[in-house]
């Protein structure tokens, strides 16, 4: 007498993204700590010496946070308007910040009130930065110039007028400390060397600049703007590299990661896209409630932090190691192992005598109803809420399985009006899913022939099979579009082969071979 | 044509064992079957055969224990006798001419001397009327009796066995027909019939399909076509019967049976579900359920403690009082043949497709159903007219390692259902795993399916052709996201829309020949260039084939019109063709030999050839009636060594062929046939009693009296070799003391030892001279003969005495 087999549930191929080394290391992150700030987050600095606190600017605040506080550790709130890139020095003793106001506040990161003020600029500054030496400041402006000044006499170097728009972005060169970098809404990029009195090199982006990056080389130059990412290569003379155009709206911010291996973007679209430097494919994403206005890494990826238009600070740290694998343990939730091998390494001595336990056949609801014959009820089991939405495989299963046996039919009939709708709404999300269309729709055509009788009669039932009828009219209209293509593919596949002959017997020439490898093939992979 | 001297086509077993019902001996050792033209006796504990009753010369029809002496056993056959056979030792002692074919065999215990069978009325065999007819077996001590006499009972019975059952002490005789229940009481010499309606209200059939009689009780059992079981009862009185009905049954009721004590009825159907009901109170069932195909019969041991089952899959099923299944003997299922005949690489197996759903593998040399492997792995529904998935194609790679199947289920209205899977054998449970499903690998029915024969540094990869005029390559790949390998699809081709038939790799893997109806593409498998195309219109390619060894430059191909093509693949040409109507072409894999079996004028005709050589190396005519669809060449486990030219092509492997009617056949030599023969006599010395120092002395005492009482030496009491050579002497000196008879025994039988040999000399010397004397020494007076030459005998006595001496101290 041999055992009942269980239903087959057929194990589809996962359609969503693959697992790998680079989702692994960036969904290795803690859920967010999310700070409210009184206004959008425009940019965001960590500081280059421990404990790499960070300077949030929002509105008139310059909030500094320390690595794992909530609370801001310092405030600056000395300014009229609202401020505008709160950069660190080198040391991370100073901090600069342009305002709306036109007035270049330069604070001391223990202290609370300005230390210098820089008045020179006309209009609102939204770019500032220490040069490499440590003893300049650059700034970038709405009047259309970039200046530089020196710390000690809080006064003007020199004046840089050659943009033609809005000065938004700008990068002091971290080798030199004579180089800079502005990017500016009049689409132009340009360096500019201290030492001489005009820009050295200017590159056209194409759109108005939104933020920039050196590579820690400072041989390739990275320029976000509009929806596109551009990287220019420096050394040969600002040659464009690579354009990526991954977002569908401005590109607000760059960062590089600590190894220099990936680059993040952060758009309005409220995505971060992370690519490889090595041939700029987009290897991850991240998900935001909102746009996204400024983003910054901490070394070491320790922790992402991104601000957003609502105003929101959001920061994820890095899984400890320890965490990573405390998760995973509580994930499983099995037996100690002490459990698992209780008695099964047992070796039985000489003269004992060995009963065996027969051993007990564990069937799912449906399985056990359906060893038994009760059709209906083996649906109604596999048709239950949380198999029905998390597991659509295994109500297939059971269709398929009732209509081998010859009772669908039996199963599908004599329904009141509350499962019938249940069973209407289960094929409505899943009959257009290429892996179960060919079991559901005979489902389908059979509920149609077993309930055509009754049709008007109820108005959930009648709204459902409207909605089924929109769906299925949909889906044709698609299939005839794909179609289309198919054949337009087609055409173009053979006549871009080139024509070759063949040595045969009989003369007969090899036309075409057209290679749809798998098109209409599903393959499930059952492990051991 | 090379005369086939001394090769012959023999059955290859794998015969029917659920033909009739089969019997349990009375002490539950031993189950009798009818299989094919013998009765096999078989153990209920170990499931082996252990006797092949043989003699009959056509179909066994029926074993029946004979009624008066449990250790003997009738059968009846086509062939028109009767045999009684004792089976514990596999001898047949008689044979009951009837001479006319006999279709079933009843008997009773309270006939003494008689018989009960069913012949066809008028004597022919091609009748459509039976009757049943007594025989009064005569008391003979002839081996070969003949016992015509036959006295009717009743006539216009069927020839189901199940139609027929003896009733309460053989009182009366019920035999059903129809719609009729006829039954016959032997006391009053008359019978009654009893006749349903055609079709009840619910248009079920109301058919007869069993009947069984209550052994302690007037009463009888019938099934029915529509599933019913109606007991009956007060059926002496012509109105005044009474049946009530039983029903669980939703298809006709193929069996039935009651129990010994009358306590339980048995009955069983499609549904492949024992069920057992109470007698008198029928509420009350218990069911055996998912006994994996349609029961066709029912019995019972004569104690009651075993139950058996015979299965419509060629199996028998033996059940410990309806509560647990004791054992399972499988014959080799023969159904619907849809795969090709397979030979494992590994075990050297036959593999086919047997039961529904499942692969069977089939030891050739044991006769043997290894294992069965399901293939679709689902609950099999027992339904009549419900559409099963069925494995229609297999096929093993060449060290065997993967197994790829293909099932399919078609539906009336819905679309084909295919299902491509892919099975690595698996070292530690020594079984095939599952390890990839492709459930609609083709969008049509897949024609031929193939396996590279990798070497070791390729990768293993399939082909697949299909309806859908593709043909497909799956090949083993690791992708990063699952954990082992599984296998996808590699590459996809096409020829001008047609449709591919069939696909076969060469020996060395590096060409892939596929055929497109009338044009043959050969293919690169490593870069997918299509290299050539070889066509010999008119007519379909029907079977393709490399040439191996050194033939392998050579492609074969057989069309639909009556065309054996042999293309040179060097030259891309045609190397010679004929016109022969081919109906299976296959290469033997071990050797440069193909076999063609050829369809002329009703029978089957086979040539076995070299591509190379225009003569055939053997030819045989009329192999069979009817076309071969189905043969392979299974490798042989010892080679043979014959030198002889025509049967040369037998050394390696051995051809096995299916014919029309699903008998599996093969070709043996003479040799072989000699072999074969020599170890079953073998078999049948080493089968008496165990060889224990016991048995030496006492069987050669025994055997001696024996030559004693003989006519011819009766003279000569005692007749051992000389002492010298006597076997007796030594082992009575090495055996143990402790399990040595008594020595007053053995003393007086050493000692005669040491004195017969003189007379036998003596006997043998006097027959030289004195042949006159036979006939005084025949009168048995032995002194005389002493008398006559006293000198020698004592001569040869004191010769013997210093040995005699030293052997007691």
């Amino acid at each position: 007498m041999a055992s009942f087999k269980p239903t087959n549930i057929p194990v589809y191929p996962k359609l969503g993204e693959k697992v790998t080394q680079d989702t692994l290391y960036w969904k290795n992150y803690k859920a967010p700590v999310q700070i409210k700030e009184f206004g959008a987050i425009t940019n965001i600095d960590f500081s280059p010496v421990t404990p790499h606190n960070f300077a949030v600017t929002a509105f008139t605040r310059i909030h500094i946070y320390g690595p794992f506080s909530q609370e801001p550790v310092k405030t600056f709130t000395r300014f009229k308007d609202t401020a505008y890139c709160g950069r660190f020095r080198s040391d991370g003793q100073l901090l600069v910040a342009g305002c709306e106001d036109s007035v270049v506040r330069l604070f001391d990161v223990g202290g609370k009130v300005a230390l210098r003020m820089f008045r020179g600029h006309t209009k609102a500054v939204h770019v500032t930065d220490f040069t490499s030496d440590r003893y300049q400041i650059l700034t970038g402006s709405d009047d259309y110039t970039c200046r530089l000044w020196d710390i000690p006499n809080a006064t003007e170097l020199n004046v840089y007028q050659e943009h033609t728009d809005y000065i938004r972005c700008g990068i002091t060169s971290k080798l030199n400390r004579d180089l800079f970098i502005t990017g500016s809404y009049d689409h132009t990029l340009k360096v500019f060397d201290a030492r001489v009195d005009k820009s050295v090199m200017s590159m056209d982006h194409g759109q108005p600049i939104e933020s920039l990056l050196l590579y820690p080389s400072e041989g390739l130059l990275v320029s976000a703007g509009g929806r596109y990412v551009k990287v220019w290569d420096l050394l040969k003379g600002g040659q464009p590299l690579v354009s990526l155009r991954n977002h569908h709206k401005t590109v607000t911010c760059l960062a590089l990661s600590s190894n220099g291996q990936r680059l993040l973007s952060a758009s309005l679209d409220r995505h971060v896209k992370v690519y490889s430097t090595t041939n700029y494919k987009v290897v991850h994403n991240f998900d935001y409630a909102a746009s996204i206005l400024s983003l910054a890494l901490a070394p070491d990826d320790e922790s992402i932090v991104v601000g957003m238009t609502n105003s929101i600070l959001s920061i994820k740290h890095r899984k400890s190691p320890e965490e990573s694998r405390e998760i995973s343990g509580q994930q499983r939730r099995r037996p100690s192992y002490r459990v698992f091998v209780k008695g099964k390494n047992y070796v039985p001595k000489q003269d004992d005598y060995l009963v065996s336990k027969p051993v007990k056949q564990y069937l799912a609801k449906y399985d056990k109803q359906l060893k038994k014959f009760n059709v209906s009820k083996a649906l109604d089991c596999a048709l239950e809420k949380w198999i029905r939405l998390r597991n659509p495989e295994v109500p297939v299963a059971v269709i398929k399985e009732l209509d081998r046996r010859g009772t669908l039919k039996n199963a599908l009939a004599g329904r009141d009006e509350q499962q019938l709708s249940r069973l209407l709404s289960f094929l409505i999300g899943n009959l257009v899913d290429m892996r179960f269309a060919p079991v559901l729709v005979v489902a389908a055509e059979m509920i149609l022939d077993i309930y055509r009788s009754i049709l008007g009669q109820s108005p959930v039932i009648d709204r459902q099979l409207l909605r089924m009828q929109d769906l299925l009219e949909r889906e044709i209209d698609y299939q005839k579009e794909l179609v289309e293509v198919l054949g337009m593919l087609d055409t173009m596949f053979a006549s871009s082969l080139p024509k070759m002959e063949v040595p045969c017997s009989s003369g007969f020439f090899v036309q075409n071979c057209s290679v749809l490898s798998g098109f209409f093939c599903w393959i499930s992979c059952e492990g051991k | 044509m090379v005369e086939h001297g001394d090769i012959r086509v023999v059955h290859r077993g794998g015969s029917k064992i659920d033909f009739r019902q089969p019997v349990i001996t009375n002490d539950s050792r031993f189950l009798l079957c009818a299989s094919g033209e013998c009765v096999k006796v078989f153990s209920t504990s170990t499931e082996e055969c252990i006797h092949d009753l043989q003699g009959h010369t056509d179909l066994v029809t029926g074993v029946l224990l004979r009624p008066s002496n449990h250790l003997q056993v009738y059968s009846c056959s086509i062939d028109g006798t009767v045999r009684l056979w004792d089976f514990t030792d596999g001898i047949l002692i008689k044979t009951y001419v009837i001479g006319c074919p006999v279709y079933s065999i009843y008997a009773s215990a309270n006939h003494e001397g008689v018989i009960f069978i069913v012949v066809p009325m008028l004597g022919d065999k091609r009748s459509e009327l039976f009757q049943l007819v007594a025989v009064h077996l005569p008391q003979s001590g002839d081996q070969l009796v003949e016992s015509r006499e036959l006295s009717a009972v009743l006539s216009n019975v069927s020839s189901n066995p199940a139609d027929i059952a003896f009733g309460r002490g053989g009182e009366y005789i019920a035999s059903a027909k129809g719609l009729q229940l006829k039954v016959f009481f032997f006391k009053k010499q008359k019978s009654y019939e009893f006749s349903l309606k055609e079709d009840n209200k619910k248009g079920g059939l109301n058919t007869f399909t069993c009947v069984a009689c209550h052994p302690k009780d007037d009463c009888i059992a019938t099934g029915h076509g529509d599933g019913k079981i109606r007991l009956w009862r007060n059926f002496n009185h012509k109105k005044e019967y009474t049946y009530s009905t039983l029903h669980w049954h939703h298809n006709a009721v193929s069996s039935l049976c009651f129990t010994p004590e009358g306590t339980n009825l048995l009955s069983g159907g499609v549904e492949s579900v024992l069920v057992q009901w109470r007698y008198n109170q029928e509420s009350q069932r218990d069911f055996l359920p998912r006994l994996g195909a349609a029961i066709t019969h029912i019995a019972v041991s004569p104690d009651g403690a075993l139950f058996c089952t015979s299965h419509s899959d060629n199996k028998i099923t033996i059940i410990q009082s309806c509560v647990k299944v004791s054992a399972v003997i499988q014959g080799l299922v023969k159904g619907d043949v849809q795969t090709d005949l397979i030979v494992d690489p590994r075990s050297k197996a036959l593999v086919l497709n047997g039961k529904p759903g499942h692969l069977q593998f089939y030891s050739l040399q044991r006769d043997k159903l290894l294992y069965n492997l399901d293939i679709v792995q689902q609950e099999y529904i027992h339904e009549l007219g419900l559409e099963q998935f069925e494995v229609v194609k297999a096929a093993f790679d060449a060290s065997g390692t993967w197994l790829a199947t293909v099932e399919e289920r078609k539906q009336k209205s819905a679309e084909l259902e295919v299902n491509l899977k892919l099975w690595a054998f698996d070292e530690q449970t020594q079984s095939f795993v599952l390890n990839t499903t492709i459930s609609a690998p083709h969008e049509a029915r897949i024609t031929a399916m193939c396996f590279r024969q990798a070497t070791d540094s390729q990768t293993t990869m399939l082909v697949s052709t299909s309806k859908d005029g593709h043909f497909k390559a799956w090949q083993l790949a690791t992708p990063a996201h699952t954990e082992g390998p599984s296998w996808s699809c590699d590459f996809v081709g096409t020829y001008h829309g047609l449709v591919p038939e069939c696909c076969c790799f060469s020996a060395d893997s590096s060409l892939l020949a596929v055929s497109f109806q009338e044009v043959v593409t050969v293919w690169s498998p490593t870069s997918w260039e299509l290299l050539t195309t070889l066509s010999q219109p008119p007519g379909a390619i029907r079977d393709l084939c490399f040439g191996r060894l050194s033939c392998s430059k050579y492609l074969l191909g057989t069309t639909a019109k009556n065309l054996l093509c042999c293309w040179n693949l060097l030259t891309c040409s045609l190397e010679w063709s004929t016109s022969m109507d081919i109906s299976l072409l296959l290469a033997d894999p071990l050797s440069e030999n193909m076999a063609a079996f050829c369809c002329q004028a009703g029978c089957t005709d086979l040539f076995v050839f070299k591509p190379s050589e225009p003569r055939p190396l053997f030819s045989h005519k009329a192999v069979c009636s009817g076309t071969v669809t189905r043969a392979v060449f299974a490798p042989r486990e010892k080679m043979l060594d014959s030198c002889e030219e025509n049967s040369q092509w037998l050394n390696r492997s051995q051809l096995h062929f299916l014919t029309q009617y699903m008998d599996l056949m093969t070709f043996t030599t003479k040799a072989e046939d000699d072999r074969l023969m020599a170890s079953s006599k073998q078999l049948v010395i080493d089968d008496s009693v165990a060889m224990t120092p016991f048995y030496l002395l006492l069987g050669k005492h025994r055997h001696q009296q024996q030559e004693n009482q003989d006519p011819m030496s009766s003279l000569s009491a005692e007749r051992t070799p000389l002492p010298q050579s006597s076997v007796a002497i030594k082992e009575l000196l090495q055996t143990p003391a402790h399990v040595l008879p008594s020595t007053s025994f053995l003393c007086s039988m050493f000692v005669q030892s040491l004195l017969i040999s003189v007379t036998d000399l003596r006997s043998n010397h006097s027959e030289r001279h004195y042949p006159q004397m036979e006939k005084t020494w025949n009168s048995g007076n032995q002194q005389h003969l002493f008398q006559e030459n006293p000198d020698d005998h004592q001569m040869i006595c004191r010769l013997h005495l210093p040995q005699l001496r030293s052997i007691c101290t």
